[in-house]
């Protein structure tokens, strides 16, 4: 069966969607991704849609599932390079994904993620600081 | 409508032409400044003769007959042509009814026709030039509409500029009532140009919106959670008072949005969004 591969890049999981997501892929996609993210401990999700050109509501839900799912694992999802008429049809299915987070490319996703991380290493130093 | 006016009228063509030609040049209400008398009488010419061959059918009194295909069609073309050059609907109409006119007195000239037959004839001649008169209204008409509607679309690009203020900030000075089409329009533009330019703030400016209402903020929201999705934020500037007033009291739900009163202070506030500082150079003499 079709799968689309998730990578590992260090403490980011990074997927790039080339392909038109019908239902069943897209299931398998949040699932084989949440297995992903409890078994290497990822701190973040990146999900590239830059060459999905058709979205409907559930493909708009499963990306709002994998945001809540990965963030009751303490990973940030992050979704990058949406079209902008997936973007449009989106808002008209009222469907404005609130709990995750977007950026224009990878480069700048990356970015994010890595200050979101970086704020949480940065706290936690402090707090062994405090310990120390 | 009898054979023998058609045949009558067809003799007589070249009479018909120059006098219908006369009356026209004559008219007051000729236009010689959207249209030259040469070219009017080409066509003039052109359209007399399809409607004397018109005549020679068997169905001569029903304009929508085959027979008439040809003329409809030259008609169609005169009329759609006249609405774009800017000719009123009564100059345009009158270029038919003028015709009806030299028609009527023509048959006044054929011996072979008695009073009463004389009169059935003119009546139907008179139907027919009637019907006429109403394509050539109706096709003026979708000619104008089709004028309008290519203005209107081009006014709602025109309104919406999309300008890229600094590497990264994009302002969107919208002017005019937002309705559902503009927004679509206002919202595509803008995404587009986020992706073209990687911009990862814009700037919606609404102080040349008149009115905000609850259905312009709502498509306001849509346009800036479309931007979200994109992964760039919205800041909307140019909220005065009195729209401030008309938000509040309608109840539109506005916090999860920047707002800021002006379009200084919401590129002040991109600024420092993305970390850029702009700062005051040493002091120069500059001459005044």
């Amino acid at each position: 069966m079709e799968r689309i591969p998730i990578l590992k890049m260090g403490p980011f999981l990074l997927v790039t969607i080339q392909v038109d997501l019908y239902d069943r892929l897209a299931l398998t996609l949040e699932n084989d991704l949440i297995n992903m993210v409890s078994k290497t401990e990822a701190k973040g999700v990146l999900i590239d849609i830059s060459a999905v050109s058709i979205v409907d509501s559930f493909m708009g839900r499963i990306l709002g599932n994998i945001a809540s799912m990965s963030k009751i694992m303490d990973a940030a999802t992050v979704v990058v390079g949406m079209q902008p008429a997936v973007a449009i049809t989106l808002v008209e299915l009222g469907l404005t994904l609130s709990g995750v987070h977007t950026a224009l490319d990878v480069e700048q996703g990356m970015e994010l993620l890595r200050t979101k991380i970086g704020n949480l290493d940065t706290d936690e130093e402090g707090l062994y600081d405090s310990f120390i | 409508m009898n054979k023998d006016t058609a045949t009558y009228l067809k003799g007589k063509r070249k009479q018909i032409l120059e006098k219908w030609m006369d009356n026209q040049v004559k008219d007051a209400a000729l236009r010689d400044d959207l249209m030259s008398v040469a070219e009017l009488q080409q066509q003039s010419e052109e359209f007399l003769t399809a409607l004397l061959n018109a005549f020679g059918t068997p169905e001569a009194e029903n304009t929508d007959s085959a027979g008439y295909e040809t003329l409809i069609d030259i008609l169609n073309e005169i009329s759609i042509s006249r609405a774009r050059q800017g000719f009123s609907p009564r100059e345009t109409n009158m270029y038919i009814l003028s015709l009806k006119q030299v028609l009527g007195q023509q048959l006044e000239q054929n011996p072979a026709l008695d009073p009463s037959k004389l009169s059935r004839e003119i009546l139907s001649i008179n139907n027919i030039m009637d019907s006429l008169g109403m394509t050539t209204m109706e096709t003026y008409i979708k000619g104008r509409e089709e004028v309008i509607l290519r203005q209107s679309n081009e006014m709602s690009e025109i309104s919406t500029p999309v300008i890229r203020v600094w590497d990264g900030i994009l302002a969107l000075p919208i002017i005019g009532t937002l309705d559902s089409a503009r927004t679509q329009v206002v919202m595509e533009a803008l995404l587009e140009e986020i992706v073209a330019t990687s911009s990862r703030i814009a700037i919606l400016d609404i102080s040349g919106v008149p009115t905000v209402d609850s259905l312009v903020a709502q498509h306001l929201i849509k346009t800036v959670s479309a931007a979200r999705l994109m992964g760039a934020e919205c800041i909307i500037s140019g909220i005065r008072a009195e729209i401030a007033q008309t938000i509040v009291h309608l109840g539109i739900d506005l916090t999860n949005i920047y707002t800021k009163a002006s379009l200084a202070s919401a590129l002040k506030m991109a600024f420092s969004m993305l970390n850029i500082q702009v700062t005051r150079g040493a002091k120069q003499n500059l001459g005044f």
